[in-house]
């Protein structure tokens, strides 16, 4: 028998979201009946970059560092209630994320837990780095020298609908478009097919409106005065209902704090959106300019009209690349004439990292200004003038590809404490390894993804 | 006291709202009206050409609108503002996640009753 309503409760939005946001939501869909599942969206951009470095160095990590930590809270009860678990927090290595769930199954006596990993999105296992480099880059960013990390590219949502088909209570992707991870397990319910491109651009939408969680109950959207929200230290992450025949309702987890309005709805739908009449996904072109959003009850929002045109003939991938180091610090000063202090600060700054013979590029922020605003040639903050008095923080920041170098000009900033302008406080420098990112489109002819089930590995 | 058609000059964030998402080196910026009457004033005042001025210090390249009338709402998609994107750039937000709130902070003229608090007027 085919369902006639689907929920979808999100437990993470991304990498480094609340551990225990999924409790609520688990228990909210444990007192609904029909098809539930929970999804965890954790993988941004550069996270599969640090992922695959991390197998790197050891061939058994290299799934998402928060899985157990965010997963276990919930396993037994999501066993329990027949709710179906599906997430990229696979990242660089969905096996050994699997093999992880199932070694945290036994050990939390949990029978008969079925795992299974979608595979095919690593395209070092298909293509040369030459071939890949031999893709022109979208987006605006070129592709660098650096040394190629990873390379991979956004599945749909066929194989995520394949694996719950052999019976999977937990879907282990690696990289795949964030809506996918709802649309999945709406192929699998609702027996809907891909050229079915209404149902399938509704079925997107509601995964775009999931997948960052909190961001359509509030969080992201407080702003207060304006845009109040209810007890938001406990913010509800959402639960979504979805019809057969494409309708959308978003509400969130019971006895929560947090917000679902029809602001909240319009913020998510239009975040990371270009085109709204084409935004690109593996499996349609998603049209909402056309969508109504209704509120239908205290914190239901119900969304509907979302259009589908043909997927694009080609699949967009990420590729990362060792992008050298990050050196930065900052160093406060307050009270009387502190402005003029910090601005003596960033004078002697340039005269030492020019005396250590650099061409490294610089930035200085006078942080209490307009320092977010602004760009790297200071324009903003130029353009007013500002207290002698008050607290102001100097931050500089530099990148390129020595470490030794790096290191070097943050120390800049730790010798000001010392040798600088007078009562400079709170120095904080450091330097960070950076990867960058760039996207190019790949013919689907080159990717065949796949879902398989894994047992435990007890050698 | 301002009465309640006159003309009050205040930053957008009285008149609306909205949110910036981040791909590669490209930002998307929403602008969701309090009030839909205020839709036709802010399609007239928020020109693509006075956006890319408004973020001019970040180096705004191509500023696309697009416009959704049903919600109302508006899309400014913004080219080269974060200077590198999220892994090349020295300034400290390189998502550009604050930048729904520099865009807010641009002066827009409406009647009085359309702002949430039309004292809180600008130069």
């Amino acid at each position: 028998m085919t369902a006639t309503t689907v929920h979808i409760g999100c437990g993470a939005g991304f990498a480094g979201d609340r551990w225990d946001a999924a409790v609520p939501v688990v228990a909210t869909l444990a007192r609904r009946s029909g098809p539930r599942y929970l999804m965890y969206e954790t993988l941004a951009e550069r996270t599969l970059a640090l992922a695959q470095q991390a197998r790197i160095e050891n061939p058994a990590a290299g799934y998402s560092p928060y899985l157990e930590r965010i997963l276990r809270p919930v396993l037994k009860t999501v066993k329990a209630a027949g709710i179906r678990v599906v997430s990229n927090f696979g990242a660089a290595n969905p096996i050994g994320g699997a093999r992880k769930i199932l070694e945290m199954a036994r050990e939390d006596g949990i029978a008969g837990l079925k795992v299974a990993v979608v595979e095919g999105d690593d395209l070092t296992a298909v293509m040369t780095e030459g071939d890949i480099r031999g893709h022109a880059p979208v987006e605006g960013i070129a592709m660098p020298d650096g040394r190629m990390v990873a390379a991979n590219v956004y599945l749909g949502a066929k194989p995520i609908a394949d694996a719950l088909a052999l019976g999977a209570d937990v879907v282990v992707v690696g990289r795949c478009a964030d809506p996918a991870l709802a649309l999945g397990p709406l192929l699998h319910e609702f027996g809907w097919s891909l050229d079915d491109l209404d149902r399938v651009a509704a079925g997107t939408m509601a995964g775009h409106l999931l997948e960052c969680g909190a961001q359509v109950t509030g969080g992201y959207f407080a702003d207060p005065g304006y845009k109040d929200v209810p007890d938001f230290g406990h913010v509800g992450f959402p639960v979504a209902e979805i019809s057969a025949d494409g309708t959308v309702v978003i509400g969130k987890a019971d006895g929560t704090g947090g917000l679902v309005s029809h602001r909240t709805v319009k913020e998510q739908l239009l975040y990371e959106m270009h085109d709204p009449s084409a935004y690109l996904t593996p499996d349609v072109t998603l049209d909402i300019s056309g969508v109504k959003v209704e509120e239908i009850g205290p914190d239901r929002v119900r969304i509907t009209g979302a259009r589908g045109k043909p997927r694009p003939p080609t699949l967009k991938a990420t590729v990362s690349f060792e992008g050298g180091w990050l050196g930065e610090g900052e160093i406060t000063y307050a009270g009387p004439n502190a402005r003029r202090r910090a601005e003596l600060a960033i004078e002697v700054l340039r005269t030492r990292v020019r005396d250590l013979g650099t061409n490294w590029p610089l930035r200085f922020d006078l942080i209490g200004t307009v320092a977010t605003f602004d760009g790297d040639g200071g324009d903003l903050r130029a353009g007013r003038d500002w207290p002698d008095d008050g607290e102001y923080r100097v931050r500089m920041a530099t990148q390129g590809g020595d470490k030794q170098m790096a290191q070097w000009i943050a120390d800049e900033v730790l010798s000001l404490y010392c040798s600088g302008p007078a009562g400079g406080a709170g120095v904080r420098h450091r330097i960070a390894p950076q990867v960058t990112t760039a996207s190019i489109l790949v013919n689907r002819g080159r990717v065949s993804a796949g879902a398989r089930l894994v047992e435990e590995d007890r050698a | 006291m301002s009465g309640s058609d006159s003309t009050v000059r205040v930053p957008l964030h009285e008149v609306a709202h909205g949110r910036t998402g981040d791909k590669g080196n490209r930002v998307n910026i929403s602008v969701i009206p309090y009030h839909e009457d205020a839709w036709p004033l802010l399609l007239a005042q928020l020109t693509p050409e006075r956006v890319k001025a408004w973020f001019a210090a970040k180096g705004a390249g191509t500023v696309v609108r697009y416009e959704l009338p049903n919600l109302p709402a508006m899309n400014f998609v913004i080219d080269d503002v974060l200077q590198g994107g999220v892994n090349g750039a020295l300034n400290l937000d390189g998502h550009g996640k604050s930048l729904a709130f520099h865009l807010l902070s641009i002066p827009v003229e409406v009647p009085a009753r359309l702002a949430l608090h039309p004292d809180k007027t600008v130069g």
